[in-house]
């Protein structure tokens, strides 16, 4: 866990670390009524009187607490002037942002409740809110921050309004999508939502977690967050499956996946075990011209945060060689506990041209960032 | 005997993992209590089918075309499975894992009451009729009690090498409720099988029910991964140190990537599971082994001699033909490119370590 990194100098001398495009950011907060500007009276009222309902059995907070103060966030990112981590543009700037020299910061906010909300008018109304809070207290303040657009995939109609709405906005770069959703994103069903993103040249971002009211396991509920944790992952290879096997990418060949906070180590023995078994059922999915391994490396992007860890940490090398170090970007997560900082976050030396590609240029390309 | 063909197991060798299929409900009948052979009559459910939907026989890779058969599942007759492995491959031993309906049902009383006559009736029909069959005890995995009760039961009978239980169940395997299954399994030194498949009382994933046959294959791996987390997280190795696991039908390529992430998570939130003192890896390479068919290997050699030095181990793989499901044609039931002596090890030494009781009829 990371206690403190502010009296640590910035690393000039690793200049290779500098000016990264920074794929996982989370704004916070400053207190529970920052969205409120941005919502009718109506859902103001709703908000104030029922407010958010989840598919849990707490209602605000994880059914798994984290191992920190304010459900896992990093020691020394409290702001001196209260409020919770990530609340602070300042304190986000000093530790982060300005530290790095970071080019852009790419959010990722976790808050509002309006993707996983039951009642999806109520949700496309937080979402669209969040969504004007960004601009409003990130984007516009630091432009070096790009929001992400928040959607309810479970009302399709708001949810492609909306992505219409910020198309064209360079402040946000791409839509949010939680992976964990009442049904497998490739399903027909979210079809549409998804051509939205990709004829409005967004990619989609899935930032891990969250819960949809199913279990964390095809085998049940584990009992604590040293498997919730994990599960995460598997949430992340069964998404990647459903996107590929549903013939997704055949149906939108211009749709773009970032799989973020997922990690990627597992990417590979994903990919040949899916190889293997569609040769065998390859006849239920017929629509695919390609074996599963092709379109996951020509659609699917990941984020390095938490990155896994080998044992023998030369095994990073083959992994990322494996994927293709061009679909890698990386991430902090700041200011969750585990945040990577970008100078200690790779075990091994990573070629330059990968350490590039890895930190700045494969993000660039993607978005389309100067 | 004459040199096995290329790809074929070597002489001796023991497959962990074959699968005879019920013909139908009816060739249970006279296995049942007489109680519930009444009661299975009275409901006529004699006439229907069990067939578990995490494995449907129809589907292409849970039989190989050149293993079906005229009538009945692919497995369902023991002279068609000697003429397609046991007598092709002549292999020391192979243990027959059912995988049948009897593992999801609601009612404990009647899922233990099919999983005894399903005992009874491999007792029977394979184990009496073949020397070289050894099989797997079949429990109601919903049941710790009544599974507890079965494998205390069925222990006695010493070619009964195995409990078996599903990957995904209702509850993640490592769970305390399903204590009672591990301390009969360690008391008899019986290793548990963990099968792939799911008695789907939840969705695959969290992210919810995927429309494909294919995708829900794909997932039992993430399913197996899951579980293992359970097992090592809840204690399960910690208060019983000598229990072996074995994921059988598992894939086995995800699981280094599968456990440097969980023991990265392990050296962040360990405070949460403070009985776990060793990280996870270790305890994995101590007591759980998986069996090699379907093998998800890697497209090149190099590969394949990569992720074999990422298990760190050569103990962990147990041979296994996996029949009658289609991973491979003809005889290459072993995949190529490991290295002969580690082919002797997964084929003979693992498996003899693995199921102790093999070794007191070793020929």
């Amino acid at each position: 866990m990371n206690m403190t990194v502010l009296d640590r100098a910035p690393a000039r001398e690793q200049a290779s670390h500098l000016g990264f495009i920074d794929c996982d950011v989370h704004p916070y907060v400053k207190g529970p009524d920052d969205f409120d500007p941005f919502l009718s009276k109506r859902w103001l009222e709703h908000k104030k009187s029922i407010g958010g309902r989840s598919r849990q059995g707490l209602a605000k907070t994880s059914m798994y607490p984290r191992m920190s103060p304010g459900a896992g966030m990093r020691m020394d990112s409290w702001p001196k002037s209260g409020g919770h981590p990530g609340s602070d543009l300042p304190l986000m700037q000093e530790q982060l942002l300005d530290l790095f020299d970071v080019a852009y910061g790419l959010l990722a906010p976790l808050v509002g409740g309006g993707p996983g909300e039951r009642n999806v008018e109520f949700g496309a109304a937080m979402a669209t809110a969040v969504n004007e809070w960004q601009l409003a207290h990130w984007c516009d303040p630091d432009p070096r921050l790009l929001g992400a657009v928040q959607v309810n995939i479970e009302h399709e109609a708001a949810a492609i309004a909306e992505i219409e709405r910020r198309a064209g906005d360079r402040r946000f770069c791409q839509v949010n999508i939680p992976p964990r959703g009442l049904e497998p994103l490739g399903r027909l069903r979210y079809r549409k939502i998804l051509a939205a993103c990709a004829a409005n040249g967004f990619p989609v971002s899935l930032h891990l977690g969250g819960t949809s009211g199913h279990a964390s396991t095809g085998g049940g509920w584990p009992s604590f967050y040293h498997e919730e944790h994990p599960s995460y992952v598997q949430t992340m290879e069964t998404l990647v499956t459903s996107l590929v096997c549903e013939g997704v990418f055949e149906a939108l060949p211009g749709l773009k996946i970032v799989l973020v906070e997922g990690g990627f180590a597992w990417m590979p023995a994903l990919c040949w075990r899916l190889d293997k078994h569609w040769k065998r059922l390859r006849a239920e999915s017929p629509s695919l011209t390609k074996a599963p391994s092709e379109y996951v490396r020509e659609h699917i992007w990941v984020t390095t945060q938490p990155i896994e860890e080998p044992e023998r940490p030369l095994d990073m090398l083959s992994v990322l060689e494996w994927i293709g170090p061009e679909r890698v970007m990386f991430s902090t997560d700041y200011p969750h506990w585990d945040q990577d900082d970008p100078r200690y976050a790779f075990k091994v030396a990573l070629p330059d041209d990968w350490k590039r590609a890895i930190y700045r240029d494969n993000a660039k390309a993607l978005y389309h960032l100067d | 005997m004459t040199r096995p063909p290329t790809g074929a197991p070597p002489l001796g060798a023991i497959d962990c993992d074959i699968h005879p299929a019920v013909p139908t409900t009816r060739a249970l009948l006279p296995y049942f209590e007489p109680y519930w052979r009444e009661h299975v009559l009275r409901r006529g459910l004699e006439r229907e089918n069990f067939e578990a939907s995490a494995y449907p026989a129809a589907a292409p890779i849970n039989g190989r075309p050149d293993w079906r058969l005229p009538s009945g599942p692919p497995g369902s007759t023991l002279p068609a499975m000697r003429s397609h492995v046991l007598d092709r491959w002549n292999p020391a031993f192979a243990i027959c894992n059912v995988i049948h309906g009897a593992q999801v049902m609601h009612s404990e009383d009647l899922s233990l009451a099919f999983c005894r006559a399903i005992n009874n009736w491999l007792a029977a029909e394979w184990l009496d009729r073949d020397p070289r069959l050894r099989a797997s005890i079949v429990v109601p995995p919903h049941s710790a009690d009544l599974a507890a009760e079965e494998i205390e039961r069925m222990a006695p009978d010493r070619r009964f090498v195995q409990i078996l239980m599903l990957a995904m169940t209702e509850l993640p395997l490592g769970r305390r409720q399903t204590w009672p299954i591990y301390r009969a399994a360690e008391k008899h030194d019986l290793p548990v099988g963990i099968h792939a498949g799911s008695s789907f009382r939840h969705p695959p994933s969290a992210g919810g029910w995927g429309s494909l046959y294919l995708e829900d294959y794909v997932s039992y791996a993430q399913g197996f991964a899951a579980a293992l987390t359970s097992l090592v997280s809840e204690g399960v190795f910690v208060k019983f140190p000598s229990l072996k696991v074995v994921l059988i039908e598992s894939g086995v390529t995800w699981l280094p990537a599968s456990l440097w992430r969980l023991d990265k998570t392990w050296r962040g939130v360990r405070a949460e599971v403070p009985w776990l003192e060793q990280v996870p890896t270790e305890t994995v390479r101590n007591n759980v082994r998986l069996t090699l068919q379907p093998f998800d290997a890697p497209p090149d050699r190099a590969m394949l001699a990569k992720f074999m030095e990422q298990m760190g181990s050569d103990e962990m793989l147990l041979f296994s033909s996996d029949y009658p499901h289609w991973h491979y044609d003809g005889d290459e039931a072993i995949p190529p490119g490991l290295p002969a002596d580690l082919v002797h090890k997964i084929c003979v030494t693992n498996p003899l370590t693995t199921y102790k009781r093999l070794q007191e009829t070793t020929p």
